[in-house]
């Protein structure tokens, strides 16, 4: 008797715990999901019907041919699909050897590098911001994509990539390294042969927190790159809005850039969310 | 004769044992050397660049004009949105920390622990927002808050609020307007980090408190949220730079308006340096602001030292 009345509230708590934790999904979701289905309505629907309607009638592909026509906007899904994979390979391999330097080779001063490294990582971007765009200028990179992967390299977010290997450097046993170096393997033998194939963990979470924060990047690419066909999709997004700013176009522009995004995500879940879980990095 | 032979491997062992410990420091600093120089150029060198021209009149094309404190000067005594702006930026990390906070401790304590399909969904739902680029969020939060077609007015009428805010468009609502936007994309976040935390806190103390008949109040306010101050700590130092760094929602939602109600520091840094083009000025008002984070970060370190963590 007591048993089932002990049950009974334990399942309506639970289905109150249920309700409300869908309540505060939808609340996350649903401005994806209505962009998304936004981006199928007819103009006029969109401009004139209540947003809460949420289902496009007629459905229409309108918005995306628009979209494709005002700016090259294949082309930057190319670019942004290049850079957030191309910058990540070379941010993380600089990050890697530095870290495994700092953590298994012995010199003087890598500790205070280390700190100078990590210290980067308290400055606001925008100090660096004005300099950085002058020595882009100054070397003839104004306009190209080397400016994107040296400032990606050499700054504050390749500092936490630094942290990052160094951090998972420390965690993993050097003996396999000091085994093949008895055996007369060089150190960058070991470095690739041995460190790097053993630290795919390390490498997948920055890989992915890299390709998120490239991705998304926005000021810096902005200034920088000039020409259209170099643009990425954040950047031709704002474009977007300059040149065209009919909304239904601005949502099937916003819905291409987050639905790639997504599913990256949704596929590598589990890495998204231990990248977040062992760093503490934030996004702007 | 065979004691010679002993001295001289020894000899020999400790000069390879010499070049060995050579031989990996020069392997050290040739490993760091790409990053090194790569950071003295783009990082290094950048501040103390950034730093010196704080103290110039510069436009990008002529050459830098030395002018002294100049530019601190006037940014203190005859900028007329400086203090306007100061107080915009302190009233969204003000804002935003706190609430941030909250929800992100909510929400990890409700899906801690819990396992299944649905709580998994759950963590992916409210993870979500925090990875797309704040961009693209900005144009969806846009059209979301339009006073007259947008999916929230339309919502509020049809709950019964006849004279909805007019949110981006008002100077008074344009702030609450993007914290909301801004809790709704970073609470995830944060949740995930307090879910971290959470997962460290042995399971032993809270049976113990159940052997006590502690409710789940007290459970929380004395094992959770003590057990939790790690990563509190570090929860509030990420949250603070982040309010602080506000720039893109700005932006692309509001550029800075109506009437600068959401100008930041961070974003008249832009404004002056790539409208106005005064580098120097703009220069300054970023050594400002980088100082002022500094500190506030450093305060926090000590008070969290004389609060005797670690």
């Amino acid at each position: 008797m007591d048993k089932t009345k002990i049950s009974g509230r334990y399942k309506i708590t639970r289905i109150f715990y249920h309700l409300f934790m869908l309540l505060l999904s939808a609340i996350m979701i649903y401005p994806f999901i209505w962009s998304i289905f936004s981006s199928f309505k007819s103009r006029t629907q969109l401009y004139s019907e209540s947003s809460l309607n949420i289902l496009p009638q007629p459905f229409t592909l309108e918005n995306y041919k628009r979209l494709f026509e005002v700016l090259p906007f294949g082309r930057f899904i190319i670019n942004s699909v290049f850079l957030s994979l191309a910058i990540p390979l070379t941010m993380i391999a600089v990050a890697s050897l530095t870290a495994y330097a700092l953590t298994r080779l012995r010199f003087k001063g890598r500790n205070l590098l280390f700190l100078l490294f990590i210290a980067t990582m308290m400055v606001p971007s925008h100090v660096i911001l004005i300099p950085n765009y002058k020595i882009i200028v100054d070397m003839n990179l104004y306009n190209s994509y080397l400016a994107l992967f040296l400032t990606n390299m050499f700054t504050a977010s390749n500092a936490f990539n630094i942290f990052f290997f160094r951090q998972f450097f420390l965690s993993i046993p050097a003996d396999l390294e000091n085994a093949a170096i008895i055996d007369g393997c060089s150190r960058i033998g070991v470095f690739f042969r041995i460190v790097l194939p053993n630290a795919k963990p390390a490498v997948a979470t920055t890989a992915i927190l890299s390709f998120r924060s490239i991705w998304n990047a926005f000021l810096w690419p902005m200034l920088v790159i000039n020409d259209y066909d170099k643009l990425t999709l954040t950047v031709g997004l704002n474009y977007l809005k300059e040149t065209d700013p009919n909304w239904a176009v601005l949502l099937a522009g916003a819905s291409l850039s987050i639905v790639p995004i997504m599913i990256v995500f949704l596929v590598f879940q589990k890495y998204f969310m231990s990248s977040g879980l062992n760093s503490g990095f934030g996004g702007k | 004769m065979q004691k010679n032979g002993e001295a001289l491997s020894l000899h020999q062992k400790r000069k390879s044992l010499f070049n060995l410990k050579q031989r990996e420091a020069l392997t050290g600093w040739l490993f760091v050397s790409p990053a090194l120089i790569g950071f003295c150029i783009f990082t290094f060198g950048s501040i103390l660049y950034s730093l010196y021209l704080s103290f110039t009149e510069w436009d990008l094309l002529t050459k830098p004009l030395f002018v002294g404190f100049e530019n601190y000067i006037s940014i203190f005594t005859k900028d007329q949105y400086f203090y306007k702006y100061f107080g915009n930026t302190f009233f969204f990390v003000f804002t935003l920390v706190p609430i941030v906070l909250c929800t992100s401790l909510f929400l990890a304590v409700l899906i801690n622990k819990k396992s299944g399909r649905f709580s998994k969904a759950y963590r992916v739902a409210l993870f979500l927002p925090s990875i797309t680029s704040t961009v693209a969020v900005s144009m969806v939060w846009l059209w979301i808050f339009n006073p007259d077609i947008g999916l929230l007015n339309n919502f509020l009428i049809a709950v019964g609020w006849n004279d909805p805010p007019m949110w981006l468009s008002s100077p008074v609502w344009s702030k609450p307007a993007l914290v909301i936007m801004r809790v709704w994309q970073m609470s995830g976040y944060y949740m995930i980090l307090f879910l971290a935390g959470l997962q460290t806190i042995p399971e032993s103390l809270y049976e113990a408190a159940d052997v006590d008949g502690a409710s789940r109040t007290q459970k929380f306010f004395k094992i959770t949220l003590p057990m939790l101050s790690n990563t509190t700590f570090v929860v509030i130092i990420l949250l603070v730079i982040e309010a602080f760094n506000m720039f893109e929602s700005i932006f692309v939602m509001t550029e800075g308006g109506p009437l600068g109600s959401t100008s930041t520091i961070m974003y008249y840094i832009y404004e002056k340096g790539f409208w106005n083009y005064e580098m120097g000025y703009a220069s300054a008002l970023a050594w400002i602001f980088f100082l002022l984070i500094l500190t506030a970060t450093l305060v926090q370190y000590k008070f969290r030292n004389e609060q005797g963590g670690e």
